[in-house]
């Protein structure tokens, strides 16, 4: 009841901010079908299992800019949720207060059922919620363990545990399906993929529960591209949450479980892979109607 | 260079265009390989052109010149594996000196007490520097240059100012200046055969190793590879970055006060003049060593192997009675043919950011 309440007044607040700050040329086409799928988007958050993490009705505003409104959506264990997003659509604002770098303004996001705020990026890591950025923080000339290790490394009376940390990289990374001849080598040397995924089975080992991957694949060609989509569903199936962040439906419709739809800072909606065909999820996040619109122009000229 | 095209088989899951490294390129990976074959090189040269550089004495004493920049060009490598430089490096071994000269012949301070203070002043030196950088993002290099100019400049100017002169005199006259002597300048002979080993040779031995043990096998030496090889990664990881390159600056400082003791007790004097330009031999020998000007890869026993090609090379020249003119000539060419070869390595290693 009440939960019905609020999703009436956001709509309200939705399109008294669609007027604002929206372009007049893409406001109707863009903000009407996302509030009415945003009733959807709770619904489902009520109904699914314990998540691991989940946010209802989160927001987040910097001074007068509001940068995410009233976005809804959990991630439980063994399950892929994609955040899809153009650029602007507020997917970093997303990453952010799940990774603990911002606080969100309105809404909760919660743990485990619990509504938590996180300080910091290291309350995040408690939580277990690990963030592997675009730059995955590795330094290329050193060696794989010695990355695999950095900022948390083993060491007994001020001496490394060598031996020991090259053997659980060989074995964490051996878990995602990296066969390393040679930990030792420059993690520099591995493709992109194996580096991405390196990432992620440090954040695993780390005790992350449920991981959030900013675009692993924007920077990767094709096939390197399927090298990481590959990690991701091996990390799933490792019974991790994966937060897989990207604006390509191609990349995240064959991993995906659930795709949360982001734009212009608003949910167009979170749908389960049963519920969404492919094109269809593209044509949401072009703007189906606006890249119609732009095919007739192009035609035209 | 030819590189193995060749898919290497027993690595299947490897991406099979990723080529795998030849045997040669994979051990000048190894920074000190490259120095260490140098080394050899000239040893060989100066043993079969001069009669006196395999003598027991001529051993000692390229040993002895090799060890005074050996020690310098550790502390500076492992800060240039930390990414940054130290320009005032050399001065704050005149620096030194001249404070516990001044401290203890013209005020008569115990000579003890007069190394501590000195200590203090260069860790001081050294913290100074890298908060500044740590603070303000300035380059190292134009931060450190500036320490430089100041030391060199207080170095002549207060010893003029309270001595008159431009050197400490009367050093020997110091109550405990033996007891001093015996750590820091002493010189250990081994009966009539002419060698003689001088405490500094130790102590450069030792300072290399703990720098080796330190870089490979700690905590720290992991952040220093870090902080150097990528600044944004190491913050990201946790790695308290700002205490790592701050220790770092107070390290080479405080391996600029040793050097300043160990030729103050050695030769019981010190000018004012003291180090100035050695700050650059620093980085060469530690450049020749394999680390890398860039940050993030090197190690401290190749920058070792540089101090004594450098030290090798001084002495080697003047027992051949060459114009020692030659040794500025040769240095340029070693540090030229060293960072090419770094370049091929890095090319070799990171080469795919």
């Amino acid at each position: 009841m009440n939960e019905n309440e609020e999703v009436a007044d956001e709509r309200v607040l939705e399109k008294a901010l669609s007027r604002d700050s929206a372009p007049p040329e893409a406001g109707a086409a863009g903000t009407v079908p996302g509030s009415e799928l945003l009733t959807d988007a709770v619904d489902m958050s009520i109904v699914g299992e314990p998540a691991i993490l989940e946010v209802r009705d989160i927001g987040k505003t910097y001074g007068s800019i509001i940068a995410l409104k009233g976005v809804s959506a959990s991630v439980s264990a063994s399950e892929v949720l994609c955040v899809l997003g153009d650029n602007g659509a507020g997917k970093s604002t997303f990453i952010k207060i799940l990774a603990g770098a911002h606080d969100y303004s309105s809404g909760a996001l919660l743990v485990d059922g619990v509504k938590r705020h996180f300080s910091s990026p290291r309350a995040a890591l408690d939580a277990g919620v690990a963030t592997v950025y675009q730059d995955l923080a590795v330094v290329p000339l050193m060696p794989v363990w010695r990355n695999f290790f950095l900022g948390s490394e083993l060491s007994s009376a001020g001496m490394l545990k060598v031996r020991q940390m090259k053997a659980i990289t060989k074995q964490e990374l051996g878990k995602m399906g990296i066969d390393l001849r040679d930990v030792d080598q420059p993690i520099g040397t591995l493709s992109g993929g194996e580096r991405q995924s390196v990432a992620i089975a440090r954040a695993v080992y780390f005790g992350a529960r449920v991981v959030i991957l900013d675009e692993p694949t924007s920077a990767l060609g094709v096939k390197q591209a399927g090298v990481v989509l590959k990690y991701i569903a091996r990390a799933r199936d490792n019974g991790l949450g994966v937060v897989f962040i990207t604006h390509n439906p191609h990349h995240a419709y064959p991993v995906g479980d659930r795709f949360l739809l982001l734009k212009r800072g608003v949910s167009l909606g979170l749908y389960d892979k049963s519920e969404i065909a492919i094109d269809e999820l593209t044509g949401l996040m072009a703007g189906g109607a606006e890249l119609e619109a732009l095919a007739h122009e192009l035609a035209r000229a | 260079m030819t590189t193995s095209t060749l898919p290497g088989g027993a690595a299947p899951s490897l991406d099979e265009r990723l080529k795998r490294a030849n045997p040669l390129v994979k051990a000048l990976r190894r920074p000190e390989v490259g120095a260490g074959v140098a080394a050899i090189l000239i040893f060989i040269f100066f043993s079969v052109v001069t009669d006196s550089f395999l003598t027991p004495a001529g051993v000692s004493t390229w040993l002895y010149s090799a060890s005074l920049y050996g020690i310098m060009a550790v502390a500076v490598a492992l800060l240039m594996i930390g990414g940054e430089f130290d320009l005032s490096a050399g001065a704050m071994t005149g620096t030194t000196g001249l404070m516990v000269g001044v401290l203890t012949t013209w005020y008569g301070l115990s000579v003890w007490v007069a190394l501590i203070i000195a200590l203090a002043f260069a860790l001081g030196i050294g913290f100074f520097n890298g908060i500044i950088v740590m603070k303000t993002g300035l380059p190292s290099f134009i931060v450190t240059l500036g320490t430089f100019f100041i030391l060199q400049g207080i170095n002549l100017a207060v010893t003029k100012l309270i001595t008159g002169q431009v050197a400490i005199q009367g050093m020997t006259n110091v109550p405990g200046y033996s007891g001093v002597k015996a750590i820091f300048g002493e010189s250990i002979g081994f009966g009539s055969s002419g060698f003689h080993l001088e405490t500094a040779v130790i102590w450069w031995v030792v300072i290399t190793i703990i720098a080796t043990v330190v870089l490979m096998r700690t905590r720290a030496g992991n952040w220093i590879f870090a902080v150097g090889g990528q600044l944004q990664s190491a913050r990201q990881t946790g790695v308290p970055v700002n205490r790592t390159k701050i220790g770092l600056f107070m390290t080479t400082a405080g391996c600029g006060w040793l050097v300043g003791m160990l030729s103050l007790f050695d030769v019981g004097t010190v000018q004012a003049t003291t180090g100035i330009g050695d700050e650059f031999i620093y980085i060469i020998c530690a450049v020749v060593g394999g680390c890398l000007l860039t940050g993030g890869f090197g190690s401290a026993a190749g920058a070792a192997i540089g101090a004594l090609i450098y030290g090798m090379t001084l002495q080697g020249i003047v027992f051949a009675q060459w114009d020692n003119n030659w040794l500025k000539a040769f240095l340029g060419a070693m540090l030229l043919l060293a960072v090419l070869i770094n370049l091929y390595v890095r090319r070799q290693a990171g080469g795919r950011e």
